[in-house]
């Protein structure tokens, strides 16, 4: 009932006395604040992906007969490479993640450029693909497919720029000697968020381009 | 992302010192501790929480005042005080205003300001974060309020129903107002649902385990979650609108061959956790209420705490019952009206325990005590109106009706408000080291009580006489008259009562100069919030608490017999910490949150007047999110060098607000030689966090 465990906080703790102690766990769960907050945040993107495509099945399905749809724009082999490219990205980042866990800063800031540059060909497929379907007719504001297909596509294609931009900013971090193996959860932090981009790719393309009708 | 190493900072009691320094950052660090400054980039949780609850009250006043309106407009037949146009906005604002910048952050004040401190921690996992939640929440609510000088107030109603809230029906710049200012005010709860969550999740104090919580800690986890899933649902809808209004797309317009109960849905699917997010904070504060000034534990812990984990699931499975109406199917219907049935069963097991609670306890009638029964009250009233609404065919006919007016209101303002008006009673001793008058409060309670009953009442017979919500004006031959001019006086009352409640804090504050202090327990609690000085040092506690079980500071005070009798073992005054602690690591104050935060309404006027200035606010946000990146969390001049505080094994112990973050990644180095190694985690955890600009990793 007493404190007897706490003592008074001493004024001048006796110095050089060890730091990170190993008598107490860092945190209640043993995750880290920040891979805790990224699991949160990643649960919410679930909901914000999940009401997306919820809207976009809901538009699709009430498309004016006619009218320019999802069967007369797709381009599935095209679509299947770009989705190919992304989910390599995920394995490039694993082996980053890997490099510098192990401390191999140069193996790290190649799979690091190898994941982004990856990335960007994706995006810049998904730009052809715009350009390409607004060419075909099919712009934001001709139906209400066009509307839930860009924003959709969309919402994604700006989750993986932020990806390719944090991706950048480590490998800058690295290179000035900011970021480290003792980062290496910094690392494994930017690896949950684009894998989950890519899971979401993968819940995309299925549902949207396989499944045209 | 914040608190992992942490410079000490020398205290004296209650009083933070922050160092001066230059370094790192593009700018200084703020300094000092006292004047706007040290509010304005604060980062203590107590401090943030005192703001949300100032700003919850400011914006009390504003949505009061639109309610007045309301009741003036509507005291007699074919009242001329507001237009058809300027009617529609006030009831909107006013609805907007309650919900979004009233109870929600009134609710974000109480966890703010005593979630770390139930659960025996320093402060929240990212207190950078947290400010940045206040000012995006406050960036958000200016902003929505601004359209009343710009063109017009949003005049769509708070759920804002597209396509009614579309173009065409709503020309003015209302909407956009209302789709982006929620948006901002969404991002403010979601970054602050991320960072509660995970403060219960890490960095509960040695022994505080789950289930020694108090239950308002729980039922302010529940909303967190409820928040977590809620948000983003309402950004979507809110996105979407937004793109119908000012990119022309399709999402609403019927024309395209849109389903105009596409927004409903979205909208309810967020809609109804948000009435779990408005009702349980008030729940957890009845439940800390109640025990207290009925001198016995809580009835049924680990039922209250289940039976809010229940409506936090069961929440989101009666969305549809605000849309039986609407024509989407018997199924649907007869499902909807079940689920809202069986919500109705945890909600009871609560009012039950209340009550359970009370029974045999030697009751202290204070006014805390009093806002609490009557919040119980007040909210069964409102929950039985609730169950008549679960029955498909009696909704059909209060669908739209004043009936429905009566019911939210009994719920949220004779439930929330109450609720929460006695936790402001109660705990305002401990945020500011006095109480409150209790015998202007007792006199202000029964003011409010029965100008609500007054305003409210009526109502139910007006809905079921079938007088219609938002119309702007009724006929003299209606029969409306009489129940009309009731609720206007009444509204009267109830602007009586919050004034009687301001000017007691008024009152009160100046008979506190020159008073003997409250002491750390005025009320015999029995939460660890009371078990530091009053008002809360800026450590919050001297040194770590080790819990052993619930109501672990009672226990330390009373002891339980073997033959059941309660006894004293110790005084208040000698278990509480006296706040004298001077050696304590706390996260240093920052510009960047602020920062960040104004960058948000610069978006949301550019995407509405011209795109210069989305760029301007963007390039803001961009900018201080780069140098949030590259400040480190504390402000590594302010070390002093000689200071381990892991250095006894026990202080700070499972704390993770000193020593987590920074032993989390597993080495031992000295905290301040490795900022880089934190800044780099802050990034990603920001740039997830808002998801709106990038992260730097530097």
């Amino acid at each position: 009932m007493s404190e007897v465990a706490n003592p008074p906080p001493a004024v001048t703790a006796p110095a050089g006395a060890g730091h990170a102690s190993a008598a107490h766990p860092p945190t209640n769960t043993g995750m880290s604040h920040n891979k805790v907050a990224m699991w949160l945040f990643l649960g919410s993107e679930c909901l914000l992906f999940g009401a997306l495509i919820s809207v976009y099945m809901f538009a699709k399905s009430r498309l004016p007969a006619g009218e320019i749809g999802p069967l007369d724009v797709f381009d599935i082999p095209f679509t299947s490479v770009s989705s190919f490219v992304l989910l390599m990205s995920s394995l490039t980042m694993v082996l980053a993640l890997s490099a510098i866990t192990r401390g191999e800063e140069r193996g790290f800031r190649v799979w690091i450029v190898a994941t982004a540059l990856l990335g960007g060909t994706f995006i810049a497929g998904q730009v052809y693909e715009f350009t390409v379907f607004y060419n075909l007719g099919l712009g934001y504001t001709t139906n209400i497919f066009g509307s839930a297909f860009y924003t959709l596509t969309g919402f994604h294609g700006a989750h993986v720029t932020i990806g390719i931009v944090m991706l950048m900013s480590a490998l800058v971090a690295n290179l000035r000697g900011r970021l480290g193996p003792r980062n290496a959860e910094t690392v494994e932090l930017i690896g949950l968020y684009w894998h989950f981009v890519d899971i979401v790719w993968i819940l995309i393309f299925t549902i949207i381009y396989l499944f045209p009708q | 992302m914040t608190t992992t190493s942490e410079p000490p900072l020398q205290l004296t009691a209650g009083v933070q010192l922050v160092r001066p320094s230059s370094s790192l950052g593009v700018l200084a660090r703020p300094k000092g501790d006292t004047g706007w400054k040290s509010w304005l980039f604060t980062v203590d949780h107590k401090r943030i929480g005192i703001m949300y609850g100032a700003a919850a009250l400011v914006f009390l006043v504003i949505g009061g005042i639109e309610a007045l309106l309301i009741r003036l407009q509507l005291a007699v037949p074919g009242g001329n005080v507001l237009s058809e146009d300027a009617y529609n906005q006030v009831f909107t604002m006013h609805g907007v205003t309650m919900v979004f910048l009233v109870i929600m952050p009134m609710a974000a004040a109480f966890a703010n300001y005593l979630l770390p401190l139930q659960i025996g921690a320093r402060d929240v996992a990212f207190p950078r974060l947290n400010a940045f939640s206040l000012w995006a929440f406050l960036a958000g609510g200016i902003f929505l309020n601004t359209s009343w000088f710009l063109g017009g107030a949003p005049d769509g109603g708070w759920f804002g129903y597209a396509p009614n809230s579309g173009l065409v029906y709503s020309p003015s710049n209302g909407m956009d107002f209302y789709a982006l200012g929620l948006q901002i005010a969404g991002i403010a709860s979601l970054v602050s649902a991320i960072n509660l969550i995970t403060t219960v999740l890490n960095m509960r104090a040695p022994g505080m385990t789950l289930f020694r919580m108090p239950v308002l800690t729980w039922m302010l986890l529940v909303v967190q979650f409820l928040l977590l899933f809620a948000i983003p649902v309402i950004t979507v809808a809110l996105f979407l609108l937004t793109f119908d209004r000012l990119f022309g797309a399709n999402f609403f317009n019927v024309a395209a061959g849109a389903d105009p109960l596409l927004w409903q849905h979205l909208f309810w699917i967020f809609g109804h956790p948000e009435v779990y997010i408005l009702i349980l904070p008030a729940f957890g504060i009845m439940s800390e209420v109640i025990p207290v000034f009925s001198r016995k534990p809580i009835f049924g812990y680990p039922f209250m705490v289940f039976s809010g984990i229940a409506i936090g699931f069961m929440g989101w499975g009666v969305w549809a019952h605000h849309m039986f109406t609407s024509g989407m199917g018997p199924v649907s219907v007869a499902a909807f009206s079940l689920s809202t049935m069986f919500i109705a069963v945890p909600t009871g097991v609560k009012i039950l325990n209340w009550l359970a609670t009370m029974w045999g306890g030697r009751l202290r009638m204070t006014t805390a005590m009093m806002y609490s029964v009557g919040a119980v009250a007040m909210f069964t009233i409102g929950g039985l109106s609730g169950v008549t609404h679960a029955i498909a065919p009696a909704d059909t006919q209060q669908t739209d009706t004043y009936y429905i007016v009566a019911h939210f209101h009994y719920v949220i303002f004779g439930g929330s408000l109450m609720g929460m008006l006695s936790g402001i009673y109660f705990w305002w001793p401990k945020m500011f080291g006095h109480k409150l008058d209790e015998k202007l409060g007792k006199i202000g309670f029964w003011v409010l009580l029965i100008g609500f009953n007054l305003t409210f009442g009526p109502m139910h017979i007006l809905g079921l006489q079938g007088m219609s919500r938002r119309i702007h004006s009724y006929a003299a031959d209606s029969g409306f008259n009489l129940w009309n001019m009731f609720a206007t006086v009444g509204s009267f009352v109830v602007a009586l009562g919050v004034m009687l409640f301001f000017w007691n804090i008024g009152v009160s504050r100046r008979r506190a100069r020159g008073a003997p202090p409250v002491g750390p327990d005025p009320w015999d609690a029995r939460g660890l919030e009371w078990m530091t000085a009053s008002p809360t040092p800026a450590h919050n506690f001297d040194r770590d608490i080790t819990v052993t079980r619930p109501d672990e500071f009672w226990h330390r005070k009373w002891r339980i017999g073997p033959d059941g009798e309660v006894k004293r073992i110790a005084r208040a005054a000698d278990v509480a910490h006296d706040g004298s602690a001077t050696d304590v690591h706390l996260p240093s104050p920052s510009y960047w949150p602020v920062v960040v935060a104004l960058g948000l309404p610069l978006v949301a006027y550019g995407l509405i007047y011209n795109l210069w200035i989305t760029g301007l606010g963007a390039l803001l946000i961009l900018g201080g999110l780069y140098g949030w990146v590259f400040e480190p969390p504390d402000d590594p001049e302010a070390h002093d060098h000689h200071d381990d505080h892991d250095a006894d094994g026990s202080d700070d112990s499972g704390n993770g607000a000193s020593g987590g973050g920074a032993s989390s990644n597993g080495d031992g180095a000295p905290a301040d030689g490795d900022g880089a190694r934190e800044l780099a985690g802050v990034g990603a955890g920001l740039a997830a966090s808002t998801a709106k600009a990038t992260g730097a990793q530097p």
